[in-house]
């Protein structure tokens, strides 16, 4: 049967890391002075449910940190400890611990054993610690309520409670895999039961082998070791008198019970104590009994059970009609669950690309239909019309299947913020705006790790440390903003900050030291974007966090890698805004049409800075080099397409075809090609997946006349025009 | 005729655990996702037994316990109570509100037929 568990694994991962994102957003949004029970709750049930899925999918290492972790919550839920903001810093450790446990058990990485080690130690300690004086905290309400519980407790599950007399069991299981640390944390929890005797030869780990004699039962040492120990290997024996295996069975007379209920105790208790002792679980004696509530559990206890049947029977009567009115107005209310699907993402591509095989199809008839006489072929064209439509509708809405809202990128930041504002010792709040704004799940991976970058960069950098802040005549308390929408076809994210905005001349006069063309008469926007220079930094000292120089110039190859351009504003003392402007989507594309010697080929729009017809003159050759065109005072190596790509171009000489002018990775060079053809939106095909990676084209694409057009690669053009050049 | 089982669990994982190991074993299974949902999916298809998890959004399974008893049809049927947590607390708590008996997770597939096994056979 175990195998069988195996096909939940995928949606127990997908359910633990919402549930583990969830409990990160309630624990960053928790105010540790005047702490939300409703958000407690939910960050222990969110503990809760990960421990339950892990104990039954069999991932013991996540059992045993958030079983640390939800028995701190529960102490703090039910308000035995103060809330503490490094209770707040172990919860969020404990939760990267268990991510990364997560992503060990789907194969992706390693999660080490010592750390998590660790945060189990912190989380112990604090739930240990705090534990003496928080007990005289407690109010005598719920300390009240405690004892009359267990009164209760005492009272009904006498068979096996009530047994004072100390059983010894000797218990069996294999320790195979268990670090040192898990095993003596289970030997102090054993230990609190009872006198433990520990039999385990030094030299067999594999099997355990206890004594322990104990008041408790059966079930609460089993409870003990099973979130632990391998349930299979778990053996419990009692040693002296065999008393203990009916459990809470034994239905007690004094409770009358409707004839159903009985057959089903006695039937459990003839079955229960025909077995060997099976802990676990176990049946209430007298149930299913009229119900009663646990608040009235003292006054009800004691009066006849029938009594409060009777009551309850007409409260039923008049709860029925509440609840079935209730029934047909809630089976309206859509649930969450059901509302959505888990597809997996090859099904959602394959769909992707197939519509995209049918825009080119529905392209390639439009224009074989457009030679068909308008008059006669009334009834064709109004069809091509409607069949334009109808695909472009559906090709909207599948690529809106792998539109994702930005929020899950978004989400990530708080706690970036706040770990970073605590290791500065800055006081930053983080604002998100547009977090429902969509965009193409790939963007969504791709755009994480540059928008950290950003986001540390402008605390680093950007925000000052509060005293300066207030020296300044601004808030003690920076704010960084997040904001995503739409524009035409793209969305823009911005990442802006109130801080000291970017130094105009600390820049210049780095980038004088580094040698960089530069000088006074730049724009602001042009000196703005030395910061994505290789290795340049302004940052006086060197910290962990940033100022090493590395990571400006890698943001933008990444956001250029998408498609994406990045821009600055910045005012020195006012702060700093940089948006990056992405496609919706990768799977197609904004291009320019190219021909070349016959050939169609299509240079994606974002590279391109204009297009020009050169005049002889401006042409140069430079021996060995080849040549060069001098466009407004800038001399800029030419690449010819048809050279590249062994064409027999239509015009060979420069000045009688078009220079496209291309600038990519801050490096700019021109596209010598025969004509200007058109602007495409063009559906992207890959070219390796199909044939075979060739150099200097990304990708293909099918025209409207059915004709492939290759996708050329414009970042390798220029990158290998400017080798050349060298 | 199959016996109805209703499983009550937040957890989609554990739900469908729970479903897929009820289904093999030739039960009919309905899924509520919390107390709430079960509440309703209750009064709509008179299951036979009631598996429930104690820790939900909405509402809980000691409140879904209570209110279940309160409804004629659920007066008698079998309701098992699934739970992480240990301890006579809960377990007072839920015998109750009602419970007819009580499966600590985890668990695996064998022993919660064995359990539901001995309660509608």
């Amino acid at each position: 049967m175990s195998t069988d568990l195996e096909q939940f694994y995928e949606i127990f991962f997908e359910e633990s890391s919402e549930l583990l994102a969830d409990m990160e957003t309630c624990l960053l949004r928790l105010d540790v002075n005047s702490p939300d029970l409703e958000d407690l709750n939910a960050i222990f049930r969110a503990a809760h449910s990960i421990k339950g899925g892990a104990g039954t999918f069999g991932f013991t290492d996540m059992t045993e940190m958030t079983h640390m972790l939800e028995s701190l919550l529960d102490k703090l839920r039910k308000g035995e400890l103060e809330v503490r903001s490094e209770m707040i810093d172990a919860f969020l450790k404990a939760g990267d611990v268990i991510k990364a446990q997560l992503a060990g058990h789907r194969g992706e990485g390693q999660a080490d054993p010592t750390v998590a080690a660790a945060v189990c130690e912190e989380l112990k300690r604090l739930s240990d610690e705090t534990q003496a004086p928080a007990k005289e905290l407690t109010n005598p309400a719920t300390n009240a309520e405690t004892v009359q519980v267990e009164a209760e407790v005492a009272e009904v599950e006498v068979s096996t409670i009530d047994d004072s007399s100390k059983l010894t069991y000797s218990i069996e299981f294999s320790g195979t895999g268990m670090s040192d640390a898990t095993l003596e944390n289970l030997f102090a929890n054993l230990k609190q039961l009872g006198n433990l005797e520990n039999l385990t030869s030094a030299n067999v780990i594999d099997l355990c082998k206890l004594k322990l004699t104990t008041d408790k039962s059966e079930e609460d040492i089993w409870e003990t070791l099973a979130f632990v120990v391998d349930p299979a290997t778990l053996k419990i024996v009692v040693d002296t008198r065999n008393k203990n295996e009916a459990m809470a069975i034994e239905p007690e007379e004094k409770n009358s019970i409707s004839t159903d209920a009985k057959s089903i105790i006695d039937e459990d208790e003839f079955s229960m104590t025909d077995m060997p002792p099976a802990p676990g679980y176990g049946f209430f004696p007298g149930a299913p009994a009229a119900p009663q509530d646990i608040d009235d559990a003292e006054s009800s206890l004691n009066s006849p059970q029938q009594q409060s049947a009777n009551n309850s029977k007409n409260e039923a009567n008049a709860t029925l009609n509440k609840s079935s009115s209730k029934a047909n107005t809630g089976a309206a209310a859509p649930v969450s669950e059901a509302s959505s699907i888990r597809v997996s993402i090859e099904k959602v591509d394959q769909m992707i690309n197939l519509v995209g095989e049918l825009v080119i199809t529905q392209a390639m008839l439009a224009q074989t239909a457009s030679q068909f006489d308008p008059v006669v072929f009334e009834k064709l064209h109004s069809g091509m019309n409607q069949l334009e439509r109808n695909t472009r509708d559906l090709q909207e809405s599948v690529m809106s299947i792998r539109m994702m809202p930005i929020s899950f990128v978004f989400s990530r930041y708080p706690r970036v913020v706040r770990d970073l504002a605590s290791k500065l010792n800055k006081r930053v709040e983080l604002k998100t705006v547009g977090e429902n704004t969509e965009l193409d799940k790939g963007l969504i991976e791709k755009i994480a790790d540059p928008l950290t970058h950003l986001v540390r960069n402008s605390l680093d950098h950007g925000i000052e440390v509060p005293e300066k802040r207030t020296a300044a005549g601004k808030p003690a308390q920076g704010t960084i903003t997040l904001r995503a929408f739409h524009q035409g076809g793209s969305i823009v994210i911005e990442v802006s900050d109130d801080g000291a905005g970017l130094n105009r001349g600390k820049i210049l006069s780095k980038a004088r030291e580094r040698g960089l063309p530069v000088h006074d008469g730049m724009t602001d926007q042009e000196v703005w974007l030395l910061i994505f220079e290789a290795g340049f930094s302004t940052a006086d000292t060197v910290t962990d966090v940033s100022g090493r120089g590395v990571g400006m110039d890698v943001v933008k190859r990444n956001i250029q890698g998408m498609g994406g351009r990045i821009d600055i504003e910045s005012a020195f003392g006012v702060g700093t805004r940089i948006s990056i402007r992405l496609p919706l989507t990768l799977a197609i594309l904004d291009g320019l049409s190219v021909a070349v010697g016959g050939q169609m080929f299509i240079v994606p729009l974002n590279y391109i800075i204009e297009s020009l017809q050169p005049t002889a003159a401006d042409i140069k050759t430079v021996s060995g080099h080849g040549r060069v065109v001098q466009v407004r005072g800038e001399y800029l190596p030419v690449i010819a397409l048809h050279e590249i790509f062994n064409l027999r171009p239509n015009v060979t000489e420069v000045h009688e075809g078009i220079l496209v002018i291309l600038e990519a990775e801050g490096h700019k060079a021109a596209l010598f090609v025969d004509d200007l053809v058109g602007q495409h939106q063009v559906v992207i095909k890959s070219l390796e997946s199909n044939y075979r990676r060739v150099q200097g084209v990304s990708g293909a694409t099918i025209m409207g006349d059915g004709k492939v057009a290759l996708i050329l690669d414009t970042a390798a053009l220029v990158m290998t025009s400017q080798q050349e050049a060298v | 005729m199959a016996k109805t089982i209703l499983a009550v669990d937040d957890s989609a994982s554990i739900r469908q655990m729970v479903a897929f190991t009820l289904k093999g074993a030739g039960y009919e299974v309905i899924e509520a996702v919390d107390g709430q949902d079960a509440l309703d999916k209750a009064n709509i298809h008179k299951v036979n037994l009631v598996l429930t998890d104690i820790n939900m959004p909405r509402m809980d399974g000691l409140k879904l316990l209570e209110l279940l008893r309160k409804l004629a049809h659920y007066k008698t049927v079998p309701i098992l109570m699934l739970t992480t947590e240990s301890g006579d607390e809960i377990k007072a708590k839920g015998r109750a509100a009602g419970a007819t008996g009580w499966l600590v997770k985890p668990f695996d597939p064998k022993r919660l037929l064995e359990v539901i096994g001995k309660v509608i056979g």
